[in-house]
């Protein structure tokens, strides 16, 4: 009996990125491969820093407010919701019931074009050539139409004041949004016949890229992710910020948490806000858009600090402000983004798997390297 | 669990109904999006902005009738500080009230319309041209004072409702102004005596 033949083999290291396709923006991975298996994954961030909190702190509260556009560029309105937020908890403001609403509204329409995009890209990088990245920005393209139509800008939204939004909604954007949401549906069955039940792409996407719950919860995972990987924690339904307590929704949860799950979250999650959206484009109420008492120019804030947070589409987008004395700046501006933070458990996701899922387990984090980098 | 490959075909007939579909006229609108640019443009909605101008009341004297003081409020509240303005004086170093210099430089700005919410003058207001493609990235980027004074009739052109509103607005700031004046020159006291 002979002993079994081992084959010296050497591993190899791979740089994926910066300039890459798959990596979703300028990120770059160092991975290190043994045949085609990942043995080693870095995460190499940081090259589109742009200084985002230094700035803020060097500049009045409301001029950070078109900045923050900049962070995830998918979804600018729930970025200015998120940092109105924080600057209303900090100063004590109160927001009128329909700018309240109008915010809900914005922010599940930015769900919804955020979602259908990055579960647009995911199959993208399965290998789904554009088709259903096209068929999502069809229906994206809609949803710009109508931002564009109220605050200005089809992405840098600007679109949250403190106390309020800028622009209120007319009779004929409400209509714009109402016609939205009615046909969304039809294309979320359409998309999901297209690819849901597809055989390559369950043979590519489940057990792949797996996050057990445990280690979503170490790890601080939120958003999308962590719900697919069986940890029910939404933070419309936790804090019940805005007006999201009058809504009926559910949450959806996955099982195992692997890349199908993650995908099939961020559908079932495009269903629940076609829900709110339906509820809040019929309860909307008349009334004030803006907070009278708050000016635009001079504002002040009392010293302390503060912490506001939402449910990004991507998960917990919270901005922790420090106001000194003078009230007049920032004294310290930190955001805690989400698709950072869901991005530090790469490895853990990747060891053990192809070189070429690591492309598609990447695609399920859905990452904007504007927000990762800042 | 269904038959093995009933999902891809299923994926492959939503393809198929979506190309054939655009041949036909009732679904070519719903599946054809794209805008052909520049033969064919998307029409731009009146909120849409890019970047910003001046308004100047007479098109005839645009400079003597800019509505511009020279506050330079939008100079310190631009957050990445893209206007330059400097205030233009006459021989004795008295303000005039208008700007001597205007710049904006379109490869800072981020056309977030913060200059228009603070404007007290109503006379900055965000365009909607978006060709602005130049031949250089420094000094051809820098836009000045002529190229920023735009006619009253062109901004009602482009937003007609909002520019309604702010020449309502304008309208009844003067009528109350001159109510006050000839309310003061009624109820002025008798000029003092000489000493």
């Amino acid at each position: 009996m002979s002993a079994p033949v081992v084959i010296e083999t050497q591993t190899l290291e791979v740089s994926i990125g910066p300039q890459h396709p798959s990596t979703h923006g300028v990120f770059r991975m160092d991975v290190v491969l043994d045949g085609e298996v990942v043995v080693k994954l870095k995460p190499v961030m940081g090259y589109l820093h742009r200084n985002h909190e230094q700035l803020a702190e060097k500049m009045p509260w409301i001029a950070s407010m078109p900045y923050t556009d900049r962070l995830d560029y998918f979804c600018s309105m729930s970025n200015n919701w998120a940092y109105a937020l924080a600057v209303e908890k900090l100063a004590g403001i109160q927001v009128p019931e329909r700018a309240e609403y109008i915010r809900v509204i914005m922010a599940e329409l930015t769900r919804l074009q955020n979602h259908a995009a990055a579960v647009g890209f995911l199959l993208s990088d399965c290998g789904a050539w554009f088709t259903p990245v096209l068929y999502a920005f069809r229906e994206r393209e809609r949803i710009l139409d109508f931002f564009e139509a109220v605050s200005g800008s089809r992405m840098m939204c600007n679109y949250c004041r403190f106390g309020g939004v800028r622009v209120d909604l007319t009779e004929q954007t409400l209509a714009m949004a109402r016609g939205i949401v009615e046909r969304f549906p039809r294309f979320l069955d359409e998309f999901e016949k297209l690819m849901t039940e597809n055989e390559v792409l369950m043979a590519r996407t489940q057990r792949v890229g797996i996050l057990p719950k445990a280690l979503a919860i170490d790890a601080s995972i939120s958003g999308p992710m962590a719900r697919a990987s069986g940890v029910e924690y939404d933070i419309r339904k936790v804090d019940g910020y805005g007006v999201y307590p009058r809504f009926e929704f559910q949450v959806p949860v996955g099982e195992t948490g692997d890349v199908y799950d993650r995908y099939m979250i961020r559908i079932l999650e495009m269903r629940q806000a076609v829900k709110i959206l339906q509820q809040a484009l019929r309860d909307i109420p008349a009334g004030p858009f803006q907070n009278p008492a708050v000016k635009l120019r001079n504002f002040k804030i009392p010293a302390g600090d503060g912490y506001g947070r939402i449910e990004s589409p991507k998960g917990e987008l919270g901005f922790y402000l420090v106001a000194d004395a003078a009230g007049k700046n920032p004294y310290r501006y930190h955001v805690r983004p989400p698709s950072f933070i869901n991005l530090t458990i790469l490895e853990d996701m990747c060891l053990g798997h192809k070189v070429a899922d690591v492309v598609v387990i990447l695609g399920s984090v859905d990452i904007v390297l504007g927000e990762v980098d800042r | 669990m269904s038959a093995f490959g009933k999902g891809l075909l299923d994926g492959l007939r939503v393809t198929a109904v979506n190309f054939f579909g655009s041949y036909f006229d009732k679904g070519r609108k719903e599946r054809l999006f794209t805008y052909q640019y520049p033969e064919e443009r998307a029409p731009i909605p009146e909120n849409s902005r890019t970047f910003p101008f001046l308004v100047a009341d007479d098109p005839n004297d645009p400079v003597g009738t800019i509505r511009c003081t020279a506050c330079k409020i939008c100079e310190v509240e631009c957050p990445p500080k893209c206007i330059y303005i400097v205030m233009d004086r006459d021989e004795k170093g008295k303000p005039r009230q208008r700007p001597k210099v205007f710049d904006i430089d379109l490869s800072v700005c981020m056309q977030c319309g913060i200059c228009v919410e603070v404007c007290p003058f109503e006379s900055i207001k965000m365009d909607n041209d978006y060709e602005k493609a130049r031949y250089g990235r420094f000094n051809e980027l820098v836009e000045h004072l002529p190229d920023l004074l735009k006619p009253n009739a062109y901004y009602h052109r482009i937003k007609p409702t909002e520019a309604a509103a702010v020449d309502a607005k304008l309208k009844a700031e003067a009528e109350k102004k001159a109510a006050k004046a000839a309310a003061a020159a009624a109820a002025k006291p008798p000029p003092k005596p000489a000493v």
